[in-house]
């Protein structure tokens, strides 16, 4: 059975019609050419698939794109600005080789984005010793946060230096634009 | 036209040894690179991709009796369901893994016995659970132990001999004061890249064009060609991104045979073949289970003066993959008395190939747990053991080392660790709840270089040059590294090169794998190169080219070129779980002269990784009733995640081997992951007192 629905990708209205079994990896891989999330597993098992859905870290593999209609989604493509200047997050994993084949790479980029603003936002991980207290961007907070996207090259130095690089950016800038 | 053989002359570093940013690196932060199956191809028409689905065995061995499509075909959008009674016919079906649909054979569980093509994925998925596969089984034998029958292979992988004798390793070791002689298991492992094997084909009536997500382009369309009754050069390869392989994509494998057969029966319409992650365990080959039994026989003082490594692996009944477990042991230590074998037992089962290092990552996993209880039966140090052991020429050939700096990454990485902190005896540390260790290990990988490669170079406008070899950048960052020596081979700035690679229209290159590829395709590029000016000069004509191919640079015929590092980690063992953790793992190497330190980094750490995935979770696990590997996706197969890896770094030795390459390199991708494994059995040794001799080292060893 088929259904249209209507997303916002990357910044674009876009009307698909999908099957109803349809999920939001495949509406937006094979039937929007939007190749930017990768399926690695179709099974939420390893993260290459995650975009930001209404602004939060998702696996579109375990998402059925009918419901999901209206959503915004946001993937690595659209992180970078419409000039092609690339999201802090992205600019850090290219100096410090945050990726290798690149396969689970755009997964990664948007779930570093969505653990940046987590901690931003307070959200406690398995990790925080105090669940009431602000979590800081430590190493163990970090890699905890991180560890929903597999990456079998093994990069996972590089993400982490990478994920802290921009998200210690990102700080001095709040703190910059706050003492302004 | 058979391209001029070059034998280049060493280059000056100027890129080479820079940290040059990787060159495809903003279409990967981006997700703008197009893997295998991304590429938006359409027919002549205009057709859009037909969608791609296998139908796999479930009996071991047998046959198939009938394929019932009929629900299939009546699902919406089904096209077509394609069997062995109606496939294309291959000319050669000589290889019996890629030789599918020819017959009603059944040789394992998960073996291709349908296609379903159809309109959608949803509706390929939903037609190949529709088809219905009558099967009738034989007797069959999936079970690999101690009781496997076994036989001796001609040669094994990597095309060395069977077996080698020194000596009398067997009067030694009975008069030898101090021994060790015990058996070590890994377990069936399997590759798991992130971008499952997958490609786009299409067939237009004299073509056969494939977006491929393989190691090899050329190696594929070589394959695939003959048996696909075409000359080579109808077989078109395109692999410009590839997400991962570490040895599963470095042979074409039967998914590969699958879609090029289902785009001949759909002249001018594309296919489609994404393979699942469930089945990759079947279909796209693994590292074999391995049982080694080792035996040193040595004096008090550490020398060995006997060594046997007699190792088993499994194989396919189909298919022989002969596992090089024992090959290490041929070069690492001195010892005048010393025998190894390789036997292998034939099962009903998927067929092994190539996971990264194979034979090297299982053989020193047994090899260096060997030491490190010989280094306990003599009382020294297993730095110091393995200094005492050093061997003066390559022991099995008796060929100088052309590079051998063993001993000085043992001390610097012990230095680097703080090594001479450690106490002598196990079980002496404890923090909280966690005995504490740390290990030792050594690692070893030859320098392999593939003969055959051929590279063209062509002046451009504004003093660029184009340089063009089919090889491929699976991750390893050859696309940047062979930039970077064509820039230092032309004497120009890297931003100069116009590097066009990965398609097998272009000269030849070989597979990536074996750690060859920048070694073998950056020879051919120096080669061209040097050609190139003495054809053109230094200020050419744009327009200019020349073609030349690879002569054998490497002195591999009077030297015994060789990589060799040292491991050093820290392992906790938690005193109630069992559960381990390796806070910290250094890596030292010498790996000749590093061509970019920040992709050589991530290679050398993502090979520490993968020997720490190893080492703590990878297993295989195989159900004996019917051969089907049981953990078959990311869930229960596990892998490294980003909270098991703490503090790792790699460090390399200054280094320059004009022996083996005109850049002066040696292959990296590989040495990485062996000794890893070792190193963080011996540090739970240390830390607990428990020695285990099989991977992986679940908590289960460690309870009291």
């Amino acid at each position: 059975m088929d259904a249209e629905i209507t997303l916002t990708v990357d910044g674009q209205r876009r009307t698909v019609t999908v099957d109803t079994r349809t999920t939001l990896l495949d509406a937006l891989r094979e039937r929007l050419g939007v190749t930017n999330p990768k399926k690695g597993c179709d099974h939420g098992q390893c993260g290459s698939c995650t975009v930001l859905l209404d602004g939060r870290r998702h696996l579109t593999c375990l998402a059925l794109a009918v419901a999901h209609d209206g959503a915004e989604v946001t993937t690595a493509g659209g992180l970078s600005g419409p000039d092609g200047a690339l999201h802090p997050v992205q600019q850090a994993f290219l100096e410090h080789d945050g990726c290798q084949c690149g396969y689970c790479t755009p997964g990664q980029v948007c779930s570093a984005v969505g653990v940046l603003d987590e901690i931003r936002q307070g959200h406690a991980s398995h990790v925080s010793e105090d669940l009431e207290a602000e979590p800081g961007l430590t190493d163990e907070e970090v890699r905890e946060r991180m560890s929903g996207n597999l990456c079998r090259c093994g990069a996972y130095a590089g993400i982490l230096a990478a994920v802290k690089q921009a998200g210690e950016q990102a700080g001095e800038q709040a703190g910059q634009e706050g003492a302004a | 036209m058979t391209a001029n053989e070059v034998t280049p002359t060493p280059i000056a570093p100027r890129s080479i040894g820079t940290s040059l940013l990787r060159r495809d690196g903003v279409e990967k932060v981006t997700g703008e690179a197009t893997y295998a199956v991304e590429h938006p191809v359409t027919g002549p028409d205009g057709q859009p991709p037909l969608h791609a689905w296998l139908v796999t065995s479930t009996v071991a061995r047998g046959r198939v009796v009938t394929v019932d499509a009929t629900a299939a075909l009546a699902h919406p959008g089904v096209v077509s369901v394609i069997d062995h009674t109606n496939a294309p016919r291959l000319a050669d079906t000589s290889d019996a893994e890629l030789a599918i649909l020819q017959d009603d054979a059944i040789a394992f569980r998960g073996q291709i016995v349908a296609v379903v093509l159809a309109g959608t994925s949803e509706s390929a998925r939903e037609g190949a659970a529709l088809v219905r596969v009558e099967q009738e089984a034989e007797p069959h034998e999936a079970v690999f132990d101690e009781d496997s029958p076994t036989y001796a292979p001609e040669q094994v992988n990597g095309g060395s001999e069977t077996d080698t004798l020194d000596g009398d390793p067997d009067e030694a070791l009975a008069r030898a004061l101090v021994t060790v002689d015990a058996t070590y298991t890994t377990p069936h492992e399997f590759n798991s890249p992130m971008e499952p094997h997958a490609a786009t084909a299409l067939w237009d009536g004299e073509r056969l064009t494939l977006h491929d997500s393989t190691q090899g382009p050329r190696p594929v369309r070589g394959t695939l060609g003959p048996m696909l009754g075409l000359a080579e050069e109808q077989v078109r390869v395109l692999a410009p991104y590839v997400g991962g392989g570490f040895g599963s994509k470095g042979l074409p494998h039967a998914p590969e045979v699958a879609v090029a057969l289902a785009a001949m029966t759909v002249p001018g319409q594309p296919v489609r073949l994404a393979v699942t992650r469930q089945q990759m365990f079947a279909l796209t080959g693994y590292r074999t289970a391995t049982r080694s039994h080792v035996r040193f026989g040595a004096h008090p003082d550490g020398r060995i003066e006997a060594l046997r490594h007699d190792t088993v692996s499994q194989t396919s009944r189909i298919k022989e993959f002969a596992e090089q477990a024992a090959v290490p042991a041929r070069v690492m230590y001195a010892a005048p008395h010393r025998a190894t074998t390789h036997r292998v037992a034939e099962l009903d089962v998927a067929v092994p190939s190539w996971m990264r290092a194979p034979g090297e990552m299982p053989g020193m996993f047994a090899h260096e747990v060997a030491m490190d209880e010989l280094a306990l039966h003599t009382g020294l140090d297993p730095v110091e053991l393995r200094v005492r052991n050093e061997p003066e020429v390559d022991p099995d050939t008796g060929n100088p080392w052309g590079n051998r700096r063993l001993v000085e990454c043992l001390r610097s990485g012990a230095e680097r660790f703080g090594w001479a902190e450690r106490p002598t005896g196990p079980r002496a540390t404890v923090d909280g709840e966690w005995w504490v260790g740390t290990g030792v290990a050594a690692s070893t990988y030859p320098m392999l270089w593939m003969p055959g490669n051929v590279a063209r170079v062509r002046s451009l406008d504004g003093g660029r040059y184009g340089v063009a070899i089919a090889a491929t950048d699976i991750g390893t960052g050859a696309r940047t590294v062979l930039t970077q020596i064509a820039a230092d081979a032309l004497a120009c700035p890297p931003d100069a090169i116009d590097l066009d690679m990965a398609d097998s229209d272009l000269p030849f290159g070989s597979v990536a794998g074996g750690s060859s590829g920048t070694t073998s395709w950056g020879t051919a590029i120096v080669a061209a190169a040097q050609q190139f000016r003495a054809d053109h000069g230094d200020h050419p004509d744009p327009g200019v080219e020349t073609t030349a191919a690879s002569g054998q640079y490497a002195a591999m015929d009077g030297h015994a070129l060789h990589s060799f590092g040292a491991v050093f980690c820290e392992a906790r063992v938690h005193r109630y779980t069992g559960e381990v953790r390796v806070p910290r793992l250094l890596g030292v190497y010498s790996v000749g002269r590093v061509v970019n330190p920040r992709t050589a980094r991530s290679q050398l750490l993502g090979g520490l990784v993968m020997g720490l995935s190893a080492a703590l979770f990878e297993d295989g696990w195989r159900d004996p009733r019917t051969g089907h590997t049981v953990t078959q996706d990311l869930a229960t197969y596990h892998v490294a995640a980003h909270a098991d890896v703490k503090e790792i770094d790699a460090h390399w030795l200054d280094d320059v081997d004009e022996l083996s390459t005109p850049m002066g390199s040696r292959g990296i991708g590989e040495i990485g992951i062996v000794g890893t494994a070792a190193a963080v059995a011996n540090a739970t040794y240390h830390a607990t007192g428990v020695r285990v001799r099989g991977l992986p080292l679940t908590a289960d060893h460690f309870l009291e």
